[in-house]
């Protein structure tokens, strides 16, 4: 039975705590009588046979839908659309849950004699997959049958031959997405769901859909509504996308929703990477001796090998749970589940929050974290992992430890560079850069051309990085990043500090003396529900 | 009377060249410019006048010279020994202010009739500058005859001279001679009548171009500038800059800007109509012909030199490459407006008495790094000046 995450209540006996540090790590002594620690439960058992368990939740749907079977008929056009190359994080050891449900998706419509079948990744405004990272995500069997043939490719949200307008939503927002999936007769959404932000109509109505249909809920009032994205009921986010699923339906497009939930083992058990997964004062001699060896290496190695290191690491992830049908109760199911998986109840906010930030992220895959990425992070996905109210006070500071290096993968992430360049030099406020900035980058044809055609995130994909991180900003006192290049820390508008204990004295200008400390020990993934 | 005289010794500016390529400026100690009692230069004929030099700013041009490093196409123009300057605000014997005009044209040569280029008011372009009854030299502060702004005296025909108002301290007034290249430069550019325009380099030149892009309201849709260091940056907004970038940073700029593509990573697909290298260098004139547009201008108002440069680009895309020299008489009146309303006193950092030379040169070849721009002798308390 694992074990439940918890809060520890640090004192003198509290040994250092491990903090994340980019493609490094860091070993801090927390205050004792006034600091805490959020730890992850452990790993849920994965079920003991996933295939099986995909093949059950085909046939027993959840809400009104029909089993996938009864959904299929000779001559129909079906889509497949899977979630890309951001989920999970790190990517999961083979086989990907996504190659175990579309395979057997894929055998149930042999069965029934469809044959005009597409694979789309549903990347919304994300960089192209590789070929590499879709053989990955669908396995080699999957791939080599339809890439060839042209029916496993990347969803292209500039395309306007392949994109449909579906209406609007009461609110005024227009519905676009894919054109073959909207015109098919059924699409099978294949989702991951590794954080509560994930899934239901969100797949289809953000991962299908175009610019002109994303900018209505990827925007600074958007997000500063959303208390915290991380939780659908309380998300501005969410509701936006909720009311393009209903679009989406009316329109007549019917979507089979199938959501899996992946276990918190990022680390493993065994191995090198297996002590960042337990709690400190369990180390073992040999879990110290592995991890102060692991830190000498990496703190000796060029950052770009310690960088290639990482990103070949596929976490033994377990599946723990599939489910199908109807895309709100599937969506239900499955935040249930991963609410089970990583709900830790804490008792009141903090003055001072305090992360170790990993060296990836949902946007960096196969790539460096960019500074942008380091804001994204932090004050985007790690901050929001919270119900109710954030871990820490309105007004107060957040520390983070990452190298946050003034360096760019060109490929990837050019219009980033311009961000970081253009926009961050002239401000930092969310709503001023939305206004000023946001339609030059988003119409520009070489950002366009490079997401189409090469493997560059969208021209805007950068703003959204920045309004991912709006409600922090207009929480937070003061952001403090602490090992990081100043330059760059401070291009984004936060503060350096080079030590933890710096960074603690810059706080105490905002929070006064004596703060209150909570460390959010993520990952493996945590989400805290404050009371 | 005290004068830095430059004089051809082959040797020492060898030596010059080897050590400023290890700590630019110590050409002033290794090479051929030395503090010497000299002489005064004697006016030719009574067309001439005795300035007493108050201030004397130091070029990029004297640093080229000094470290070694000028182009041989100077040595038919030019004439040894000299004393460097050019930049100078000085007193008449009457005791009025002056700023010099230091181009020694037709005029000036005492050559009648005037060359081509002279008649049609191109003084800057002056087909006669080894010939008349001075000794070669482009400039004053070339030629062995005239003297320099870096003594406590030289000689100027009386076209050479133009009066400084009683509001402008000297600081702005020696401010006027580079800031006139920057006035001409700027009017060059209006003839193309660009949208938008790039300028490579804030050292003084840089600066000065946009001050007087402001003034003349050039490039009413922005003007992009590099700046290396943080008071460039500074001085670079101030002066009018849309954006100032890093160098390296330029390329994306105007790309984002232009609405450009970009072939193997540095070769804009279109760019800028116009762009303006301030700086000379090989590196900077290739940026400049990577992000000016087909069919476009690069104008070189920075001194090259001798540089190597890829010029398929030019070829391919029908780049015009421009130079831009110097200033006509026209150009000095609106070069005092432009310091006088941009207050470019501010840009000179730092002065030095003559005796100090070293440091100065020091100081001057490594301005923007040291956070200064414009850096001068300050000749107003030199004995010699009195007697």
């Amino acid at each position: 039975m694992p074990r439940p995450g918890f809060v520890l209540d640090v004192d003198r006996s509290t040994p250092p705590i491990l903090f994340h540090h980019g493609e490094g790590f860091r070993l801090e002594k927390l205050p004792a009588g006034r600091s805490r620690v959020v730890y992850p439960a452990e790993p849920h058992e994965g079920l003991r046979d996933p295939d099986a368990a995909i093949r059950h939740a085909l046939a027993h749907p959840l809400g009104d839908s029909e089993p996938l079977e009864a959904l299929l008929f000779p001559g129909m056009r079906l889509t497949i659309a899977f979630d890309d190359v951001s989920l999970p994080l790190p990517q999961m050891r083979r086989p990907d849950v996504r190659q175990r449900i579309i395979e057997a998706v894929l055998d149930v419509a042999a069965a029934k004699g469809v044959d005009d079948v597409h694979l789309i990744a549903a990347l919304a405004l994300h960089r192209r997959m590789t070929e590499a990272e879709l053989r990955h995500a669908v396995g080699d069997r999957v791939f080599d049958a339809f890439a060839p043939l042209g029916r496993l490719y990347n969803h292209d949200a500039e395309d306007p031959e392949n994109l449909v307008e579906l209406g609007a939503t009461g609110d005024g927002e227009v519905v676009e997405i894919n054109r073959r999936a909207a015109e098919s007769d059924l699409v099978v959404y294949v989702n991951i769901n590794l954080v509560s932000m994930d899934g239901g109509h969100k797949s289809t109505a953000t991962g299908l859909a175009s610019y002109r249909s994303i900018r209505h809920h990827h925007n600074v009032r958007t997000m500063q509504h959303s208390k915290s994205f991380m939780d659908r009921h309380a998300s501005a986010l969410h509701s936006s996308n909720w009311r393009m699923g209903d679009v989406i339906r009316d329109a007549g497009v019917k979507i089979f929703q199938i959501e899996s939930t992946l276990n918190n083992d990022t680390f493993g058990t065994t191995g090198p990477m297996a002590v960042l997964a337990k709690r400190e004062w369990e180390w073992t001699l040999r879990d110290r001796a592995t991890y102060l060896g692991m830190k000498a290496g990496l703190d000796r190695m060029p950052p770009g090998a310690a960088r290639r290191i990482f990103q070949s690491w596929r976490a033994p992830y377990a599946v723990t749970s599939v489910h199908a049908g109807q895309v709100d109760a599937v969506h239900e199911a499955t935040l249930a589940q991963v609410f089970s998986e990583q709900l830790v109840t804490v008792e009141g906010q903090t003055d001072i929050l305090t992360m170790g930030l990993p060296y990836v992220g949902p946007y960096n895959v196969n790539s460096v974290m960019n500074p942008i990425l380091v804001m994204c992070l932090s004050l985007g996905y790690f901050f929001n992992m919270y119900r109710n109210k954030p871990l820490v006070r309105e007004g107060g500071v957040l520390i983070c430890t990452h190298p946050t290096p003034w360096d760019f993968n060109p490929i990837h992430h050019p219009s980033y560079i311009d961000f970081f360049e253009q926009v961050l030099s002239e401000t930092t406020d969310p709503l001023e850069i939305e206004q000023r900035f946001e339609k030059d980058f988003a119409e520009d044809e070489w950002y366009r051309h490079l997401y189409r055609t090469s493997y560059a995130y969208h021209g805007v994909h950068p703003f959204y990085m920045w309004y991912w991180g709006a409600h922090a900003l207009q929480h937070l006192g003061r952001v403090i990043i602490v090992g990081g290049d100043p330059r760059a820390v401070r291009r984004l508008g936060f503060r350096p500090a080079s030590t933890l204990d710096d960074a603690f004295e810059l706080a105490a200008d905002v929070v006064g003396p004596q703060p209150t400390i909570t460390h959010f020990h993520n990952p493996p993934l945590i989400m805290a529900d404050v009371q | 009377m005290k004068a830095l005289r430059f004089s051809r010794d082959v040797p020492r500016y060898a030596a010059a060249r080897i050590s400023a390529g290890v700590r630019p400026g110590s050409g002033a100690v290794t090479g051929p410019l030395a503090l010497v009692d000299v002489d005064p230069p004697v006016a030719p004929d009574d067309d001439w006048v005795t300035l007493r030099p108050r201030l004397a700013g130091i070029c990029g041009s004297d640093l080229a010279t000094i470290d070694g490093h000028s182009s041989r196409y100077f040595e038919p123009i030019v004439s040894f020994p000299f004393t460097p300057g050019h930049e100078v605000v000085g007193d008449l014997d009457d005791d009025t202010r002056a700023v010099l005009i230091p181009v020694l044209d037709c005029m000036v040569r005492g050559i009648d009739p005037v060359c081509a280029s002279c008649a049609a008011g191109r003084t800057n372009q002056c087909e006669r500058i080894a010939f008349g009854h001075l000794a070669p030299g482009l400039q004053t502060g070339y030629c062995t005859d005239t003297g320099g702004g870096w003594s406590t005296r030289l000689v100027a025909h009386h076209s050479q001279l133009v009066e400084v108002p009683d509001d402008l301290s000297d600081e702005a007034a020696v401010m006027v001679e580079p800031t006139a290249c920057a006035v001409h430069a700027a009017r060059m550019i209006a003839s193309f009548d660009p949208t938008r325009l790039a300028v490579i380099g804030s050292g003084t030149l840089g600066l000065g171009l946009l001050a007087a892009l402001g003034h003349l309201g050039v490039a009413p849709g922005g003007v992009i500038a590099t700046a290396k260091y943080p008071a460039q940056h500074q001085l670079a907004r101030d002066l009018g800059a849309a954006r100032v970038v890093a160098p390296d940073e330029l390329t994306r700029a105007v790309r984002a800007t232009s609405g450009s593509f970009v072939l193997g990573g540095t070769q804009l697909t279109g760019g800028f109509e116009v762009v303006v290298d301030c700086v000379g260098s090989a590196a900077s004139i290739e940026q400049a012909l990577a992000v000016v547009a087909p069919g476009g201008t690069v104008v070189l108002v920075g001194m090259p030199g001798h540089v190597g440069v890829d010029l398929t680009s030019l070829w391919q895309r029908e780049t015009a490459l421009r130079g831009c020299y110097a200033y006509t008489r026209d150009d000095f009146a609106v070069a005092i407006d432009v310091v006088a309303a941009k207050r470019l006193d501010r840009l000179v950092s730092a002065s030095y008495p003559l005796r100090r030379f070293h440091e100065a040169i020091a100081h001057a070849a490594n301005a923007g790094r040291r956070g200064a721009v414009k850096i001068a002798f300050d000749l107003r308390e030199e004995k010699e000046r009195t007697r």
